[in-house]
Parts: structure tokens; C-alpha cells; sequence
């Protein structure tokens, strides 16, 4: 039980702040953070196995977050009868078909190879036929954008359950994660840091400027809950049942990826992170696994940022800030300990009541700063003080993440490395 | 012909412009990626906070009652290139040697530089906030206005006075940075660096200073480009970052640890943007008398609508990722 | 005593933080020799050139050059005191002209090296022809050279080189043995790991073989090919 130790003055310590914030601030407000904080937990998992596990370096988490809350938005928000009964359906078919008859053109244009033209002339038929085909889709697909966003400002949702949403969020995240990796993972790692970063911007700009999709900076609410809302059965008691809910995530998978990591195939990744020469000299395919972990690491980031908007009840695609987010949950993770789950969880809920308090607490600071640089030096402060406070926040989290990095590289719980070679 | 001089002003100085803003970023980027081995994601940040020490001299400059011909802000950009430099080289000394000594991975590296990514943004919005700022204090922007005399053109080919500063600066900067690498002593030292870090040590080259060259080319031209392209448009604080997508782009299109790869990196995914968000159709316009009926005439053919000109390079860059992940310029192979 | 070798080292023992490669491995070398290391495979030959070029941390024993002791000296401290080391692989700036590459190696000196150019070309004329061609298209046997020259380029008074003839072709093999005796001649001290050893003990002025971190037999070349225990084990009968 020795090794455990550490664990539990870590996960005790914890439970005592949380205490202290329970008696400060009260039941609502404590698990409201609780419940973000387990949202965020989710997100850390897939962080750590991606990172501790595989060594896999995603700016992009909140790309994937973001995504998984619009599938969620899109699959369980009530249905709009003004997009189904214009002609909005139809000239999406239409664009669909449209899109499909492209791929058809352009498989056929680029099996061009077996009529004999040369190289160059296929080349520039090809880009011809792609360019060509590519305005014809997207020429549609602007068209009917502009019309639904006229006729019934979006297409709405689904109005089917919200956990259909969550699966659908993680799967989306994963099918993403999936591209991203078939391509990248093969590279040095600076080059999925990059296009992860790409992949996160493009998302928010896209989820962003479709307004017929998902009202843009209109946002969408208020999305339905899993479990009673506080209108049905007040603030407490709601959020009491939608932690138990994320909590109960948390701790599924959190047991699945220990069962996991011990089975041959944990032992397997294990093994790639050691010495990924030496596996893949044994046979083991590398690049398979890490992709499998990438995709798995994305399900989790999907499924936890549709509980995260979820919860939020409001969509609000201009809310993601890819690149402060993203690194907050590195913070987590590294701090925390990376490739240790339970220092993943103790991270994120850890990280998060810290970042949860700072936004008062810079707002004090700042406000005692002002006070005083006003009765000492007659010092005026700029208007916007309030919001260049908040920014202050970014600023501990790049200098947590790179002292963390510098001074204690394993993290609050490090990862138990080879206890089962002894 | 008005179409024309509205695809040149569009397409070919828009694209020069951004072109050159992007080469210089990448010059950095490439020169620090070859010989320190990691992707800076923090040099976007350079490039604001080099424009914010621009800002300031410029602003000093003009309350202590100084004029000059050209901007004040590209009078006091060698102070700012010089000051940039300083950090950068303050930076590595901080936060990027002492892991570089542990023998850290290069991931590490990376996760490092967006820590003070975040760092250098949270200072540059605490001390200067989150609003646009411009250069021109007290000044004027010169704007060029060269008519085109055929045919009936009405528009006029239009020019920034630091459109044409930007476009001599990188042209001046290409020519220095080819006599630096290939004639002088520290030049090649860089380049056998990159090539080779373990030969160039038992060679005997200071690999310290070519560190610290490099981190002096890469913050000067990093805080040149953030403040060429804040006076030509304005300063805000998170100007950069869009900035850093393309620039990893068109330095991996051209090719890691090759500069001039970088300079025509940049202009590809430059000229690419402009291509992209051009709309085409009006060079259709002449011919509409003698458009056929059977279709209909197009209004609008772009490929790309200006909100999502981001994806332009992360286009560019997946698809050198698939087809050829050295570059065209044939970098190193990771 | 010490003062007269070039390089002396004395029961060195370190390895690459894990268990000790060497155990106890004596070099000495004097002025104007060539000395050649060799022994089977994982004796620790490499390791021993890469000690005595700081490379590797030295646990025990000590370095000496010139009688200075440059124990543990990193390389950019012992090129100036006018070592070179031409590692086994990757021993040239590819993307690097060939002039490039030797101008590389008389980084350290602030003097006119135009005379040490014109130098090399005349030790290693198929260099000439190709100075500005980059590194990385020659063949094998001229990248050799190329490697050589750079090392030769910083005035060294020793030169190590590491398996200047791994991978070449007889030909070339007996060229490059051909130049070091040359640089020998030219007063330059050698010191190299080698695996067609019968070939090099035979202009070897010492030999040391190694077997597993330790000297084995230490000898003029001619004594050791002659001896009946190393040509039994050691040179394949």
C-alpha cells in the first residue's frame, strides 16, 4: 500500500480545498465546479494517454472539444420546422449529391493513368477537375447556406437524446483525430504539434462564420440535459445528478484504461514508448498503435467537451480559445504527472479549482493595485484594467507549464515506470 | 481593363506583401527549427512584441518632437529588431538551454516555447490591452495611386508607403542573409551546424554562438516583419498569431533549415492566399457581352472565402506533409 | 617517461552511463606514429577514440596530450590544443560544399588557412577537382577524404580516426591507408580503430588490441601480426 501513499495525501489535500470551497462559496457553486472540473477530467484522459502513453504532442484538444459539443448540439437540440419545411433539406441533398458525384468524377480522373496520356497533361487535367469540381460543391453548398441562414436562420437540431450526442461527439472527434493522425504520425513530432494547431483553428473558424450550421455568434441554447435541469428540480439537486453522471465516466474510464494498460496491448504501448526501434523490430506495428491511441485519446477530448457544453447548456463556438484552453490542459496533465491516469484526474480537478479561483482573485490583485498605485501615485489606470487582469491568467499558465517542465518533468504523481519488469 | 488593375492591386501586391511578412517569419522559424530542432511556436509572439518595442520608440520619437521623410516606426526598426533580439537570445538563455542541457526530447522543446507563447502574450496584453494601436502618430500614411494609361481604365494601381518599405526591406534581407550563409565564416558555421550539430562539435565550432546567431537573425527579422506589417496596417496584440500557421507552413514548404526555402515558402503560401480568396469571376466581367446564354454568368468564383483564408496554409501544409515531407527545397530528412 | 607521448592514456574505464565499456584501457602513442586499435566486435575500439576525445565521460584514469591532461576536455576544447577526431559515420557537412567542409575543419584558426587548402588538395587530389561540389554526392571512399581533410585542416598534432575504411571497397581501402601514411609523414600522429586489422598493423608503429574494455596485447604492429596468440584469436589465423 506503500506506493500508494503519495496518492493519497494528493487526492486527501485535494478533498480538503474542496472543502474549503464548499464552505466559502456554497453547494451550487461548488458543484458547478466540481462537475466542469470531471468534464475536464475526461479531456485529461485522453490527453495523458496520447501524451504519456504515446508521446503524441495535440495542440489542437480544444479543436476536438469544440467539435464534440457542436455534434452534441446538432444531434439532441430541438428540431427547427422552419429549415424542414423550406426547400433547405432538399438543396442540402442537393449538395450532398453534388458532392458525391464529384468523388465519382475524380476517382475516375485520377485513374487517368491507364489511358496513356502523359504525366504532365494527366496532372493538369487533374487540378482542372479538382478546382472545377470543388467550385461546383462549394458553389451549391454557399448558395443554400445563404438560404437556410434567410429562410430559418439554421438548420436546428435533431431532437434526439443528448447521450446519442455525446456518442456522436466522441466519434466525430475520433474520425478527426483519425485524419489528422493518418498523416501526421508517420512525421517527427513537431509536425502533428503544427497540424493539430491547424486542425484547432480551422474548426473554430468553421463552427464559427456557418452560421446555418450553428448560428455562429448567435450561439444555441439551452441544450437539453441528461439528467433533470435546475428548472425541474433546482440548482443543486440538477447539477448533484449530472456530476454523478460525469463522475461516473471518470471512474469507467479511468478502469478501462488501467485494465487496458495491463493487457497485452497496454504492455505493447509500453513497450513503443520504451524503445520504439526495438518494438518495431519485434513486429509490432508502431504507427497502427499510435494511431489507435491518438483516435482513442480524441473519443475521450469529444466525449468531454459535449458534457462540457452539455452542461454549459449554450453553444458558443467563439467561447473556444483554442491555444489558452488547450494548455490548460496540458497543465493538467503535466502537472499532474504524465502517463499516470490518476494523476491526469488529480491534474484536472486540481488545475481547474486553481483556475476557477484565479479569476477573482487577479481581479482583487488588481483591484488592490490600482487602490494603491492610485493613493501613492496618483497613478491612472487604463479602463480596461478588468480584462488585462484575466490576461494575467495566460501568463501563470505558460510560466506553470514551462517551470513544470523544468523543475519537475514527472509531475505530482509520477507514472510508476516498469513496476511490472521488477 | 479596370478588372485588370484590380487583380494586380488584389492578387499580386496583396500576395507580395503578405508574401514578404511570411518569408521573414519563416527565415526565424526555419534557422531555429534546423539548429535548435524545435518548432518555435513562440515566434509569432516575437514578431508582436518586436512591433510593440517598435510602438514604443516610435511613440517616444514623436512626443520629443521628431520627423523624417519615411515612417517613424521604420526609422526605429533596427531599435526593436536589436531589442527583439535581446529577449530572444533571453528566452533561450530562460527557459529553452536548461532543458536543451538535460538532453530533453524536442517535443518538450515545443511544449516550452507555447509556454512562453503564453507568457509573452499575457504581458503583451497586461501592459498594452487588447486594442489596435496605430504607428502613425502624427504622421500620414503615403498612399500611391499609379494610373494606368490604356483603354478606359478608371482604377488606379494602389501602393502603401509601407507596402514598398516591406517589399525593398525582404528584398534587401534575402541578398545579406545569401552573403551571410555562404561567404562568412559564421554564416557556413550556421550551416554546418544545421547540417550536422555532432560534426560541427567535433569540429570545434562554437555551437554557442551560432545559437546565439541564430536567435539574433530570427528575433530581428521576426520584430521587422511584426512591425512593417503593423504599419501597414495596425498593431494588435494577437496580430501574431494568425501569423503562425502560415509561417510554420512556408517553412516547411520550403523545406526545415533552409532559409531561401522559407523565402519562397512564404511567397507560395502568400500568393496562394490571394489566389484563393480572389474572386475570378470579375475578370469574366468584359466578357459578359459575349457570355453564352445557355449558362448562367457566374458572380462569384473563389475558392476560398475570405473567413476561412487560414485554411489556405493548412492546406498547403498537409499536402506537403503527404507527398513530400522534406520540402520542395529538399530539407532535412526527420 | 610521460612527457615524450603525443597521447597517453592511462586505465580508463567509463561508458554511456550504464555498465563500463572500458575497463582499464591503456593508449600511448609518441610523436610521428601511427597507432592502430583492434579487436573483435564490442571491445570497445570506438568507445576508447571517442573517450579520448571527451565524448564520453571518463570514470577512471586519465588523458594526457603532450603531457597537459586533458581528462574529460570537451571537443571544443581539444581541437585548439590540436586534436581532430573523424567520426565513423555521418563525417561530413553534406549539404556543405567540399571547400566548405575543410574550411569547417579551420574553424578554430584565425589565421590564413589558404596554404592548408592548397595542402589537403595536393594529400587528396580527387578533392580538388570537386571543392564545390556538396559533400553529400561524392562517393564513399572521397567523403572519406573529405572527412580526413577536415580534420587535417585544424593543424592537428594528433588525428583520430575511427574506421576511416568501413564500407569502402579495396581500392579505396588501400588509398586511404596510402594517405595516412602520408599524414604520418607530414608529422601528424594517428590513431585509429580498424577492422581489417592484418592490413593495418602492417604500418602500424603500435597496435593495441582490445577485447572486451581491456588491452589484450600492446606491441610494435610487426610483433603482433608476427605473434601466433593474436594472429590465432584476433586476425582470423
Amino acid at each position: 500500500m506503500a506506493e500508494y501513499r503519495r496518492d493519497f495525501i494528493a487526492f486527501g489535500l485535494l478533498a480538503l480545498l474542496y472543502l474549503v470551497i464548499f464552505t466559502t462559496f456554497g453547494t451550487a457553486y461548488t458543484t458547478r465546479m466540481v462537475v466542469e472540473a470531471t468534464c475536464y477530467a475526461l479531456i485529461a484522459l485522453g490527453l495523458t494517454i496520447q501524451w504519456g502513453y504515446a508521446g503524441l504532442f495535440n495542440v489542437g484538444i480544444m479543436g476536438l472539444v469544440a467539435i464534440g459539443g457542436f455534434a452534441t448540439m446538432l444531434i439532441s437540440y430541438d428540431t427547427n420546422p422552419a429549415f424542414w419545411e423550406s426547400d433547405g433539406p432538399a438543396m442540402l441533398a442537393g449538395v450532398f449529391f453534388r458532392l458525391l458525384a464529384s468523388i465519382v468524377i475524380l476517382v475516375g480522373v485520377f485513374n487517368l493513368h491507364r489511358t496513356g496520356l502523359s504525366k504532365r497533361l494527366r496532372t493538369i487535367i487533374q487540378l482542372i477537375v479538382l478546382a472545377a469540381c470543388y467550385l461546383w460543391v462549394t458553389g451549391a453548398l454557399d448558395e443554400t447556406a445563404t438560404y437556410i441562414e434567410r429562410e430559418a436562420g439554421f438548420i436546428g437540431g435533431l431532437n434526439m437524446p443528448v447521450l446519442v450526442g455525446w456518442a456522436a461527439g466522441a466519434v466525430v472527434a475520433g474520425a478527426i483525430a483519425y485524419v489528422i493522425g493518418r498523416i501526421c504520425l508517420g512525421l517527427r513530432s513537431d509536425y502533428l504539434a503544427i497540424a493539430t494547431l491547424g486542425i484547432a483553428e480551422i474548426i473554430k473558424h468553421f463552427l464559427k462564420n456557418a452560421d446555418w450550421l450553428t448560428r455562429g455568434t448567435l450561439t444555441v441554447s439551452p441544450i437539453e440535459w441528461p439528467v433533470p435541469t435546475p428548472n425541474e428540480i433546482g440548482f443543486v439537486a440538477a447539477r448533484a445528478s449530472y456530476l454523478s453522471l460525469t463522475a461516473i465516466l471518470v471512474v469507467i474510464t479511468y478502469l478501462l484504461l488501467e485494465r487496458a494498460l495491463n493487457a497485452p496491448w497496454g504492455r505493447m504501448i509500453k513497450a513503443i514508448r520504451e524503445n520504439e526501434i526495438a518494438a518495431s523490430a519485434m513486429g509490432k506495428d508502431v504507427e497502427r498503435r499510435r494511431l489507435e491511441i491518438f483516435v482513442f485519446g480524441a473519443l475521450l477530448m469529444g466525449l468531454g467537451g459535449a458534457a462540457l457544453v452539455t452542461f454549459a447548456r449554450i453553444f458558443d463556438p467563439s467561447g473556444f480559445l483554442p491555444l489558452n484552453h488547450t494548455f490548460l490542459i496540458w497543465v493538467m496533465v503535466i502537472l499532474g504527472g504524465s502517463g499516470n491516469n490518476r494523476g491526469a484526474i488529480f491534474g484536472a480537478l486540481f488545475v481547474y479549482l486553481i483556475w476557477t479561483l484565479s479569476e477573482p482573485a487577479a481581479l482583487y490583485l488588481f483591484g488592490l493595485a490600482e487602490s494603491l498605485g492610485t493613493a501613492l501615485f496618483n497613478w491612472q489606470a487604463p479602463d480596461d484594467l478588468d480584462s488585462r487582469a484575466l490576461q494575467m491568467r495566460v501568463f501563470v499558465i505558460g510560466l506553470t507549464i514551462t517551470l513544470v517542465l523544468r523543475f519537475a518533468p514527472d509531475g505530482v504523481l509520477p507514472e510508476r515506470l516498469g513496476q511490472d519488469d521488477k | 481593363m479596370d478588372e485588370l488593375i484590380f487583380f494586380i492591386n488584389k492578387v499580386l501586391i496583396n500576395g507580395t506583401v503578405i508574401g514578404s511578412i511570411y518569408a521573414l517569419g519563416a527565415v526565424g522559424v526555419t534557422l531555429i527549427f534546423g539548429i535548435l530542432r524545435f518548432a518555435h511556436f513562440a515566434h509569432g509572439d516575437l514578431m508582436t512584441v518586436g512591433a510593440m518595442f517598435a510602438l514604443i520608440v516610435t511613440a517616444l520619437a514623436a512626443s520629443a518632437g521628431f520627423t523624417a521623410p519615411v515612417p517613424m516606426g521604420f526609422i526605429v526598426m533596427p531599435v526593436a529588431m536589436a531589442a527583439t533580439a535581446v529577449l530572444a537570445i533571453g528566452l533561450d538563455h530562460v527557459f529553452y538551454k536548461p532543458l536543451r542541457d538535460k538532453g530533453t526530447r524536442p517535443v518538450v522543446m515545443v511544449m516550452a516555447s507555447i509556454g512562453v507563447t503564453l507568457m509573452l502574450q499575457g504581458v503583451v496584453r497586461l501592459f498594452a490591452g487588447t486594442q489596435s494601436r496605430s504607428f502613425y502618430i502624427g504622421e500620414q500614411k503615403d498612399i500611391f495611386r499609379i494610373a494606368v494609361p490604356i483603354g478606359d481604365a478608371r482604377r488606379t494601381i494602389t501602393i502603401t508607403e509601407p507596402q514598398i518599405l516591406l517589399i525593398v526591406f525582404t528584398a534587401i534581407v534575402v541578398v545579406a542573409l545569401h552573403y551571410f550563409l555562404t561567404r562568412t565564416r559564421r554564416g557556413k558555421a550556421m550551416r554546418a551546424v544545421s547540417d550536422n550539430p555532432d560534426l560541427a562539435r567535433v569540429s570545434g565550432i562554437d555551437t554557442q554562438m551560432v545559437v546565439r546567431t541564430t536567435w539574433i537573425i530570427g528575433g530581428g527579422l521576426a520584430a521587422a516583419a511584426g512591425t512593417l506589417l503593423s504599419l501597414d496596417v495596425v498593431l494588435k496584440p494577437d496580430l501574431s498569431f494568425n501569423l503562425l500557421l502560415p509561417i510554420f507552413a512556408a517553412a516547411i514548404v520550403g523545406g526545415i533549415g533552409q532559409p531561401f526555402g522559407a523565402i519562397a515558402g512564404g511567397f507560395i503560401v502568400g500568393f496562394a492566399e490571394t489566389v484563393s480568396i480572389f474572386n475570378w469571376a470579375l475578370l469574366l466581367r468584359p466578357f459578359r457581352d459575349i457570355w453564352p446564354e445557355a449558362i448562367e454568368f457566374p458572380t462569384r468564383i473563389a475558392f476560398v472565402p475570405t473567413e476561412y483564408k487560414l485554411a489556405v496554409p493548412f492546406f498547403i501544409l498537409i499536402a506537403v506533409l503527404i507527398w513530400r515531407p522534406t520540402g520542395i527545397f529538399k530539407g532535412r530528412q526527420f | 617517461m610521460s612527457g615524450d607521448y603525443l597521447i597517453e592514456a592511462k586505465g580508463l574505464f567509463g561508458g554511456y552511463g550504464g555498465a563500463d565499456i572500458l575497463r582499464g584501457v591503456d593508449i600511448a602513442i609518441r610523436r610521428d606514429q601511427i597507432g592502430v586499435i583492434v579487436g573483435p566486435n564490442g571491445a570497445g575500439k570506438s568507445t576508447t577514440l571517442k573517450a579520448l576525445f571527451g565524448l564520453l565521460t571518463v570514470r577512471e584514469g586519465t588523458v594526457q596530450l603532450n603531457g597537459t591532461d586533458i581528462t574529460n576536455a570537451p571537443p571544443e576544447k581539444l581541437v585548439p590544443l590540436g586534436m581532430a577526431y573523424v567520426p565513423q559515420e555521418l563525417n561530413v557537412f553534406g549539404t556543405l560544399t567540399v571547400e566548405e567542409n575543410l574550411e569547417m575543419g579551420a574553424y578554430v584558426r584565425r589565421d590564413d588557412f589558404r596554404d592548408s587548402l592548397d595542402h589537403i588538395y595536393t594529400i587528396f587530389p580527387p578533392l580538388a577537382d570537386k571543392k564545390d561540389q556538396a559533400a553529400g554526392e561524392l562517393s564513399g571512399g572521397q567523403r572519406q577524404m573529405v572527412a580526413m581533410g577536415r580534420a587535417l585542416m585544424s593543424e592537428p598534432s594528433l588525428i583520430l580516426l575511427d574506421e576511416p575504411t568501413a564500407g569502402l571497397s579495396p581500392l579505396y581501402m588501400d588509398q586511404i591507408f596510402d594517405r595516412v601514411v602520408a599524414i604520418r609523414k607530414n608529422g601528424v600522429g594517428v590513431l585509429m580503430v580498424e577492422q581489417n586489422a592484418k592490413q593495418a598493423l602492417a604500418f602500424a608503429d603500435v597496435g593495441f588490441v582490445l577485447a572486451q574494455g581491456d588491452n589484450r596485447f600492446t606491441d610494435t604492429g610487426a610483433a603482433l601480426i608476427a605473434d601466433p596468440d593474436v594472429a590465432k584469436s584476433f586476425l582470423g589465423g
